[in-house]
């Protein structure tokens, strides 16, 4: 990630913490045993107090929330996939989405109030009486995690229950998952074990695929991960997510050269005059 | 499960599915309906267990199953029943098993002759009353007695249709009299149904179902590789199987093929009945039914009125452990009746209600409808939601003089007299309806202490965590207030001879706080029961027929063992076996696991080292194992009951059913079912198509009610046949509770599934012009409800005989209260029932469905009289 000045990645900042560091926590969403029970998003909804966000029914298979905003921060996605195949073969697939907590967050480089932090855990976490709801990070964030939160005037998003992590608790989200589909844990460990989950149901299921453990990507691989069973874009992720802040050295650095003749210039004709 | 095995519950727990071979889930959408104990499904899974799902839709149990096979709604006895002559044919039985712990060598009498004789009817039909006699079904050379508490239905359909069963004399000794365990008898139990199952050939059952031979060999092979000395599989089922007319007899066939396959008893095996509310196991052992007593003891009834002791002739066994009968009665009596109740008085028996007839819950709607029922108490029950015909319970109920609603927040039920669609379209005026109602706020669970009785029989407890808001009280609150005042009312100068009934009643638990709650701790330990001493005792074992016992229910006996809250028990997992026996109490004596005595084969050992459960420890001269063992602990495999022995000490030291009177697994049924001996296809009573199987169309048996606001969609064969041409099938959401009263009342539930919707096909959507995400109209001859619609391709059309059925799904969960609201699926459906236990047919009906909404007040008052009158299903009054 030589292209990265990294001041905001998940290591850096972590690091400021000094001795309080904690090893970086993060999610790892198996899909192959999620059965969109939905209890993720009712667990979160209930322990952040978060509102409902409106009674309508969309027709979207059995998903009638929608999208990750700023008051749903599990969401479970179903996809139906049976036109067009034989009897017998056809998918419903199921996954519960959450914000990446991204090594490269794009939402907190752009935040300008400093009210999106980076937490000793590695995580990304909007604190809400600092936010003045400018809704930069909304942009800045490329899963669109990210919504606003019209009561409050703030934006929202999943803090890895940075409250229950404080207090030695898992997610409630993942305290509530019955199959286990939501683990939390360490990210090294949780890459690991994507991997070797993968490996081991290479076979069992088509098109299985792991999603956001390659640190080499976009957004420097993220803090929840995902055992998916077909494409991302299958599911609403984006397939090759970047921070949009990735090319601002480069662009600060053009700047800079760009400043620099500009005054060089002006130098030079006031030196010419 | 009673009649087969000897007790009314789930012979396994959910934990104990992870050690499944093969996991048949069915009548069960279970990954929706029991999330949380869905998890013991994916673990056997990971562990490589094949898990099928036969479901008419594609849910999201079968997302995650290896196999799913979409069967006709209403064809589950045609697929079992295959299965179970797939395995008899092939030879495929697991031979020593059933030899040896089922009734499969037994003969029965000459006089029996089977459906294949009689057009689909068995002997004993009497047409006129639409029930059969029994005698037929004997064993031959005796009468065997039914498990009590299941029998209860043949004798009262016997009483109320005029039938009358001769006295069942009972087996005189644990075996029964006539055997031949080479099976090769052509009157044994075994060829009986090898012939009686002859019919359900792969073809049949493809073209009875609607599936494809393979889909179906494929289920069948799967269930017969994974069964055996070495390998178990087990099996699921929820509502989905008991909402028939045929609903004991699918539950049966299960039972049966269980039996066959060696997996009863077993780990990893088993039938696994998921409830279909958090204590309805609870709700039938200690009984909220009419004709139970608690423990599954018979309710008296007023045509046999007689002394203690004829009721204890009549009821008990004379082998088995209802052969205890009178311990058990006994010590409920001393527990009802207290000091009052003494050997003199015949501990009181004179005073306990006696049945005049059917008082089920259906009777009792319809008897408001007739103006026979005046008041009604509905309780944790929203009957104007979640009833079969709840429109037939909105009208019948504003007939009533009073009505009590118990419940979290105002229902539908609670509101019926003045928002109810009857109201709307004008059928109900509220200036006409008299009924008086009272709203009652309850307790929710966290402001209450108290136990629960899940679906695997497991009582935990829970801990009040705060008071009840308000005038929010606890239904033992309620009920034990109430009853003081009534106390109270009737004063002491009584000598009206009913008075004593409620005067000796032993009404005197501690209450405690502001509120004065009576302590749920203190009927537990009544429930669990004390010696002469008032010491807490440890088993119903130690049960005595003398009064010096006390005991609420002789099951749960052992509840409140060593004075202590067994059900409080909170052990975590991680800390025991996946038995834990430390968490929570199981009913019987904390076994988990029932009938394990047949985990080992008959010398007591062990079938296989990888299903090892419980075994005889010749060492120790006991039996031993993972759980608490079923079967007298010091029993030896090899005992042989002497003669004219009684009780629990007539059973043979091979025999694990130990409730039956012989002892065995009861593959056929001589007594304690009213619609036969063995399972049999017959059609829903609303069905598209007629009966592939047998010239019989319906359950002869069912119970029907042909009356004004019930009536039925006609048949193929009738008039107006084609009115209805799909299968109308109704089913629960993860998002939402039964009739949604307690979850369309929270946001963050209502916001998950906020609109009432239907699901079709894309086929039956072009057919009829349906458009994703608008509105559809459902009729039937009860009432049109609209719906969202939802075309998907997880519900699909099925080919029966070159003829395409189409199924319309419904989820139920809605009604006019609450944050989200939408139509009522129950106002579609007819009132007809199982004639055993009276439950509604609501799996499988006929419907049109229509483009569009439905329409308002008085013009649809006058659509409906059009589809009724069109189709000549009117029922005048």
């Amino acid at each position: 990630m030589s292209t990265f000045i990294d001041l905001t990645g998940a290591a850096a900042q972590s690091a400021t913490y000094g001795a309080d560091e904690q090893q970086r926590m993060g999610f790892f969403t198996d899909t192959t045993l999620c059965i969109g029970c939905k209890a993720c998003e009712v667990a979160c909804k209930e322990w952040n107090e978060l509102p409902e966000d409106g009674y309508e029914f969309t027709g979207w298979s059995y998903d009638n929330t929608r999208e990750l905003n700023g008051n749903t921060w599990r969401h479970v996605t179903f996809v139906e996939q049976f036109s067009g195949r034989s009897a017998g073969t056809g998918r419903w697939l199921m996954e519960s989405d959450v914000c990446k907590h991204c090594t490269h967050a794009g939402c907190l480089d752009v935040c300008p109030t400093g009210a999106i932090m980076r937490s000793e855990f590695g995580t990304v976490v909007i604190q809400q009486d600092v936010c003045n709801g400018c809704g930069y990070c909304i942009v800045g964030c490329p899963f669109g995690v990210i919504g606003l939160k019209e009561a409050e005037g703030t934006t929202g998003k999943c803090t890895l229950c940075y409250d229950r992590l404080k207090a030695g608790e898992e997610p409630a989200c993942a305290k509530a998952c019955p199959t286990d589909s939501i683990q939390f844990g360490a990210v090294d460990e949780l890459r690991e074990r994507a991997e070797k989950r993968l490996e081991a149901v290479q076979g069992r299921f088509d098109g299985a695929q792991l999603y956001g453990t390659d640190t080499g990507d976009g957004v420097g691989g993220t803090g929840s991960m995902f055992l998916l069973l077909d494409k991302p874009e299958v599911y609403g992720l984006p397939p090759d997510p970047i921070v949009p802040t990735k090319d601002l050295p480069q662009m600060w650095r053009a700047a800079g050269v760009g400043a620099a003749l500009l005054v060089a210039a002006c130098v030079a004709a006031a030196v010419r005059a | 499960m009673g009649t087969s095995f000897g007790r009314g519950g789930a012979t396994t727990f959910q934990q104990d599915l992870q050690n499944a071979d093969c996991l048949l889930i069915m009548g069960s959408n279970m990954a929706e309906n029991h999330p949380v104990g869905f998890q013991w499904v994916m673990e056997a899974r990971e562990r490589g267990a094949t898990i099928i799902h036969v479901d008419p839709r594609f849910t999201r149990t079968s997302a995650v199953a290896d196999i799913h096979v979409p069967i006709r709604p209403g064809s589950d006895i045609a697929f079992l029943g295959g299965i179970i002559n797939y395995v008899l044919q092939n030879e495929r039985d697991f031979r020593e098993y059933v030899v040896n712990y089922t009734n499969a060598s037994v003969l029965i009498g000459e006089e029996y002759e089977d459906t294949e004789n009689l057009e689909g009817l068995f002997s004993g039909w009497v047409k006129d009353r639409n029930g059969y006699t029994f005698n037929s079904w004997q064993y031959d050379g005796t009468n065997v007695h039914g498990a009590s508490g299941q029998r209860e239905s043949q004798e009262s359909l016997a009483k109320y249709q005029g039938l009358n069963p001769q006295e069942m004399s009972k087996l005189e000794a644990g075996m029964p009299p006539k055997i031949d365990r080479t099976l090769k008898h052509p009157r044994c139990v075994y060829q009986i149904l090898k012939r009686h199952f002859a019919r359900y050939t792969p073809d049949m059952v493809a073209r009875t179902c609607g599936i494809s031979e393979e889909d179906f060999t494929k289920v069948a092979e799967a269930l017969c590789e994974n069964s055996g000395r070495e390998r178990t599989s087990a099996m699921c089922y929820a509502v989905a199987w008991t909402h028939h007319t045929t609903g004991v007899q699918i539950i049966r066939s299960a039972a049966i093929l269980q039996l066959l396959l060696g997996n009863i008893g077993r780990p990893g095996g088993g039938i696994q009945a998921l409830r279909g509310h958090s204590s309805i196991q609870g709700s039938t052992d200690i009984p909220t039914l009419f004709n139970l007593l608690p423990g599954y003891l018979n309710m008296p009834q007023a045509q046999k009125f007689g002394p203690l002791a004829k009721y204890i002739e009549d009821e008990g066994g004379k082998t088995g452990y209802w052969g205890n009968m009178d311990t058990y009665i006994t010590s409920l009596l001393k527990a009802w009746y207290g000091d009052h109740a003494t050997a003199d008085n015949d501990f009181c028996f004179a005073l306990l209600p006696r049945l005049t007839g059917d008082h089920s819950a259906y009777r009792s709607i319809l008897g408001m409808q007739d103006g026979a029922v005046k008041g009604y108490f509905a309780v944790g029950e929203n009957l104007a939601v979640g009833s079969a015909n709840s429109s037939l319970h909105r009208k019948a109920m504003a007939n009533l003089d009073w009505l009590v609603v118990r419940d979290f927040s105002e229902t539908e039920t609670a509101s019926f007299w003045y928002d109810s669609p009857e109201i709307e379209s004008g059928d109900l005026k509220t200036e006409a309806i008299g009924t008086e109602v009272f709203f009652m706020p309850a307790a929710s669970h966290t402001e209450k202490n108290g136990s629960y009785t899940n679906t695997q029989r497991l009582l935990q407890w829970h801990h009040k965590a705060v008071d009840p808001q308000g005038d929010a009280r606890s239904e033992l609150w309620f009920y034990y207030h109430l009853g003081k005042r009534i106390r109270e009312k009737l004063g002491d100068d009584t000598t009206e001879p009913y008075a004593d009934a409620i005067k000796f009643l032993t009404w005197d638990y501690h209450t405690e706080g502001p509120l004065d709650e009576p302590s749920a701790d203190d009927v537990l330990r009544e429930i669990s029961g004390w010696d002469a001493e008032g010491k807490a005792l440890n088993g119903y074992d130690k049960l005595k027929a003398d009064g010096s016992t006390r005991c609420g229910c002789w099951i749960y006996c052992g509840v409140y063992k060593d004075e202590q809250n067994q059900a409080a028990n909170r052990k975590p997992r991680a800390e025991q076996n996946w038995v834990a026996a430390e968490w929570g109490w199981a009913w019987p004596a904390n076994r988990h696991l029932l009938y394990n005595r047949a985990s080992a084969d008959p010398d007591g050992k062990p079938w296989s080292e990888r299903k090892k459960y419980v075994w005889w420890d010749e060492e120790k001269s006991q039996w031993a194992g993972y759980d608490t063992p079923d079967f007298e602990k010091t029993k030896r495999p090899d005992y042989v009951p002497p003669d004219g022995a009684r009780r629990e000490a007539a059973i043979a030291g091979t025999h694990p059913f130990i409730m039956q009177d012989d002892g065995l697994g009861w593959l056929f049924v001589p007594n304690g079912i009213v619609d036969g001996p063995l399972p049999t296809h017959y059609e829903p009573s609303e069905s598209p198509i007629g009966n592939p199987v047998y010239p019989q169309q319906s359950n002869p048996g069912a119970q029907r009610f042909p009356r004004e606001w019930n009536p039925s969609n006609p048949s193929p064969s009738e008039s107006h046949g084609d009115d209805f041409p799909f299968i109308l099938t109704t089913y629960r959401l993860t998002e939402h509770h039964t009739s949604g009263a307690m979850t369309r009342t929270v946001p963050q539930l209502s916001e998950l599934q906020p609109e009432m919707f239907c699901e079709v096909s894309p086929e039956l959507a072009k057919l009829r012009g349906l458009e994703h995400g608008r509105w559809a109209t459902i009729v039937t001859t009860r009432t049109a409800i609209e719906a969202r619609v939802m075309v998907t391709g997880r519900l699909r059309p099925l080919q029966l005989n070159g003829k395409t059925l189409h199924t319309v799904g419904v989820p139920y969960h809605w009604g006019r209260k609450g944050l989200v609201t939408g139509d009522s699926a129950n106002d579609l459906l007819p009132i007809v029932l199982d004639p055993n236990v009276h439950i509604q047919e609501d799996k499988a009906s006929t419907c049109n469905i229509l483009p569009g909404r439905r329409p308002r007040g008085r013009a649809f008052h006058e659509f409906m009289e059009k589809v009724r009158s069109d189709a000549g299903a009117e029922v005048t009054p």
